[in-house]
């Protein structure tokens, strides 16, 4: 086991400086930098723009710059933003909540709902109520989050007025109630595609089990149906499931890009269009690198979740 | 125009203020000095669709930013809407005539008014002036901009409330500057990294509103400074609401989640829906921005003034703006905003006449060739039109104007390029034969373009500036520096009128129109006033109100 964790850590922290590494030139190669912006201000001249890149230190050769950033990013200094020059950790902290609470809310839904329609469909297959789900997916996947947003503000916020248009809270009220009023509308949309994704995952995952040996013999000895679906098939099925959420972990960063976007929510994915806008580098940097921790974290707790959930799987 | 705020004809806001107080004086109420308006209350909320983040208004920021620096801090003087300097800081606006500025433009006086105190109850002395203004030059300090600043000699605190400086030339538009620096508070820096400063987060002024804090990604909110030493501010609290989609942000006016729709505003498809809707007013605000088909002169062909004079004769300008453009923008003739005092109203009015184009061409000795271009000395009448990709109104305007100058045997291709990549060296190296680019030509409300127009300001003949026309004229080069040491407006008046006139005549861009931009606020709100001095329109939200 002690073995199985340091190879995974080694592993994770190779990964990360290499992604860090890409990363790091790969926006550098961008045409413009991070000053461009401002060269159509009225009465900015070349040279005040030169000296303020050489101020900043972004006249200095790539591979200089690169390792000053990560000796800086290695003792806990991951820069400061070239927006408003606050550190960049407290930048993401700072839109992190709004992001945890929006996709917490969603999540919650679409992981039951969609288990719920997942299980059910793959039950009764072939049922007039498994073809509307697959239906209702297909439809769900393909319209744009973008649109289906603005319908959503259409339809509730300017036509009948029971929601607010966007944002996280009103401005004076911000009780748990206003909090909820708001979430609404943003976590329904965002989770409308999720609930798609993880009902086809789930139906799948469910026909696998249910024709497997167990569950005829689980029947067979005179258990009751509920009982047969939540212990031995809905259990088994949810194995793979384990690994799904361990793969969406790092998708908290850019999952609701869009919906932050027509939602006027202010997390994280906004954070990152903005970021690249702005050309804000640092923080593009730090959302990257946070993302790949992420990544390597959410794999590596969908293997030990596993691991716990199947006997059969053995670390090491 | 005259340099003060006090012009009798014209009063001021701060004018008419100032009568209505002698006034209320008068009546016996003079027991409430400074309390010409109520208590301040209530709540506004401004939609715009660029987060503002940098609170140091000597730090590198984008226009929105500046909406918050009006409300937090004052310059010594501002500019109003009509191109006057009023007082802010000072007790009266320096001008030759009342002795702030010496003959010869280089000595400066400057009289602070007296009991101003910043929002942490620090008074403002004359060296917080002199701090802000070192502060442009300090090597340290990653500046937005030096211009003039670099100038300053020497500054010499006589007083608390007096400071004196020298400057090493006459600089015109240094006046324009200042009026859009604002003063800082010296105490705020002590031992720290001005970059870096707790300041800049929690800043501190002088201004209308308070700080109050600052939700990142979501919104800004400010509240009334009771003890302001101006105009206070009639609206308790202010909330900057940061929207990022324009449909979005349209749409949050529409249902009354904002009451003023700033920045980017309303789209301009949006217009004709927007006016009608009830209990909102919906108006257009001229911009500096203009609209420009930029020619480089330094091409073969586009040198030719024929050519330059046959193009623009080519343009239907009116079916443009009206088809293309919803009838929004303001055709015009020069660089200079109409609404400044320096605008030249006398320049020929352009006519859409290729008959005439044409026959200029022949004159010229641009004859049809073989495959229906024009040609002369072996040359094809023919150049490439470039502008940011992805601007849809821009891409139909160049397939506009390459069929009409085609029938005037004339060839354009269009080559479009991303925006970083376009305003890059491809236009600032004048790399480019025809651009289409919106252009804010002036610092302010000061008619100095000597960036733009001066043989010393074309980045690819190895100077500095923006003059990527290549245009070089040593009319108005002599015209540009007699401008900027002229200090009395009065007198640069002329000189500037005659530089727009020979732009006209010699049309090194041919001028489309000057940009209007939808702006929307709650018809309850009185007090909206946008300057088109100043980068932005919700500059005075002191004098905003709820009826």
């Amino acid at each position: 086991m002690l073995r199985f964790l340091l190879n995974r850590v080694l592993q994770g922290a190779v990964l990360i400086l290499i992604v860090s590494m890409i990363g790091f030139f790969v926006i550098n190669l961008a045409p413009g930098g991070p000053l461009s912006q401002y060269a159509m201000t009225p009465g900015m001249s070349q040279a005040d723009l030169d000296r303020i890149a050489a101020q900043m230190g972004l006249d200095r050769p790539l591979p200089v710059q690169y390792l000053d950033w990560l000796g800086n990013m290695l003792i806990g200094d991951w820069g400061n933003s070239y927006r408003d020059q606050s550190p960049v950790l407290d930048v993401v902290w700072r839109h992190m909540w709004a992001t945890l609470l929006l996709m917490g809310t969603s999540t919650v839904i679409s992981v039951a709902l969609g288990t719920l329609v997942g299980v059910l469909g793959a039950l009764k297959r072939y049922s007039i109520f498994d073809y509307m789900a697959t239906v209702g997916a297909m439809i769900a996947l393909s319209i744009p989050t973008f649109w289906f947003g603005l319908v959503a503000i259409f339809i509730f916020a300017l036509e009948l007025g029971w929601l607010p248009a966007g944002s996280m809270y009103t401005v004076g009220d911000q009780s748990l109630g206003d909090y909820l009023i708001h979430l609404i509308m943003p976590s329904i949309v965002l989770a409308l595609v999720n609930v798609a994704i993880w009902s086809r995952y789930m139906r799948a995952a469910t026909l696998d089990v249910i024709d497997q040996d167990y569950v005829r013999t689980a029947k067979a000895k005179g258990l009751p149906h509920l009982r047969v679906v939540s212990a031995h098939i809905v259990r088994n099925a949810l194995i793979p499931m384990i690994t799904l959420a361990g793969l969406q972990l790092p998708t908290i960063i850019g999952g609701a890009l869009v919906t932050e976007t027509v939602f006027t929510w202010p997390g994280l994915g906004r954070l990152f269009i903005d970021s690249l806008g702005y050309n804000d580098y640092p923080v593009i940097m730090g959302l990257l690198m946070f993302s790949a921790i992420l990544t390597v974290i959410g794999n590596f707790l969908a293997d030990v979740g596993v691991a716990l959930a199947d006997p059969r799987i053995r670390l090491g | 125009m005259t340099n003060t705020g006090n012009d009798f004809a014209h009063p001021s806001r701060r004018g008419f203020l100032g009568m209505t107080l002698m006034g209320a004086a008068g009546l016996g109420l003079s027991s409430l000095p400074g309390t010409a308006r109520a208590q301040a209350t209530g709540q506004v909320i401004v939609g715009i669709s660029q987060e503002p983040t940098v609170f140091n208004p000597h730090l590198l920021h984008i226009e929105v930013d500046e909406g918050i620096h009006w409300a937090l801090f004052d310059p010594l003087f501002s500019v109003e809407p009509d191109g006057s300097f009023a007082p802010r800081l000072v007790t009266e606006v320096p001008t030759v005539e009342n002795g702030g500025i010496s003959e010869d433009g280089t000595e400066w006086r400057i009289s602070l008014k007296e009991g101003v105190t910043w929002h942490d109850g620090t008074p403002l002395t004359a060296e917080d002036v002199k701090f802000t203004l070192e502060l442009q030059t300090n090597p340290d300090f990653r500046a937005a901009r030096r211009t003039g600043h670099e100038l300053i000699e020497e500054i010499t605190v006589v007083s608390d409330t007096e400071l004196t400086w020298k400057m090493s030339s006459a600089f015109a538009p240094y006046m324009a500057i200042l009026s859009w620096t604002m003063i800082v508070p010296a105490h705020a820096f002590e031992g720290e990294d001005p970059n870096e400063a707790p300041f800049n987060q929690s800043p501190i002024g002088t201004g209308p509103f308070v700080w109050d804090s600052r939700a990142p990604g979501d919104n800004i909110q400010l509240v009334a400074n009771p003890d302001y030493h101006g105009n206070k501010a009639q609206i308790e609290r202010v909330v900057v609401r940061y929207v990022p989609d324009l449909t979005v942000l349209y749409t949050q006016f529409r249902t009354g989640d904002i009451d003023v729709i700033a920045l980017q505003g309303i789209a301009p498809d949006h217009y004709a829906e927007a006016s009608e809707l009830s209990g909102k007013t919906v108006e257009l605000v001229p911009v500096g921005t203009v609209e420009t088909l930029s020619l480089n002169v330094g091409n073969p062909v586009l040198a030719d003034p024929a050519v330059r004079e046959a193009l623009y004769l080519g343009v239907d300008k009116a079916t443009v703006i009206d088809a293309l453009y919803y009838g929004l923008p303001t055709a015009t003739e020069t660089y200079m905003p109409q609404q400044s005092f320096y605008y030249n109203e006398s320049l020929p009015e352009h006519v859409y006449d290729p008959e005439a184009g044409i026959a200029l061409l022949e004159e010229a000795g641009w004859v049809v060739g073989s495959d229906g271009i024009r040609e002369k000395d072996g040359e094809r009448l023919s150049f490439v039109c470039s502008t940011t990709a992805g601007n849809h109104t821009r891409e139909q305007l160049q397939q506009f104007l390459q069929q009409s100058w085609r029938d005037m045997g004339i060839e354009m291709s269009i080559s479009n390029l991303p925006p970083a990549v376009m305003w890059a060296d491809h236009w600032m190296q004048s790399q480019f034969d025809m651009a289409v680019a919106g252009i804010i030509f002036l610092t302010g409300p000061d008619p100095d373009t000597r960036d733009y127009f001066h043989t010393e300001a074309i980045n690819a003949q190895g100077g500095a500036g923006q003059n990527t026309f290549q245009y070089s004229n040593p009319r108005i080069d002599e015209l540009l520096a007699e401008g900027a040491t002229t200090v009395s407006p009065e007198a640069r008046k002329p000189i500037y009128e005659e530089i727009q006139a020979l732009v006209r005549e010699e049309l090194p861009f041919l001028p489309l129109f000057q940009r209007n931009e939808v702006r929307g606020h709650d018809e309850q709100m009185a007090g909206y006033t946008p300057n088109i001095n100043v980068r932005i329109t919700f500059w005075n939200m002191q004098d905003w109100s709820w009826s």
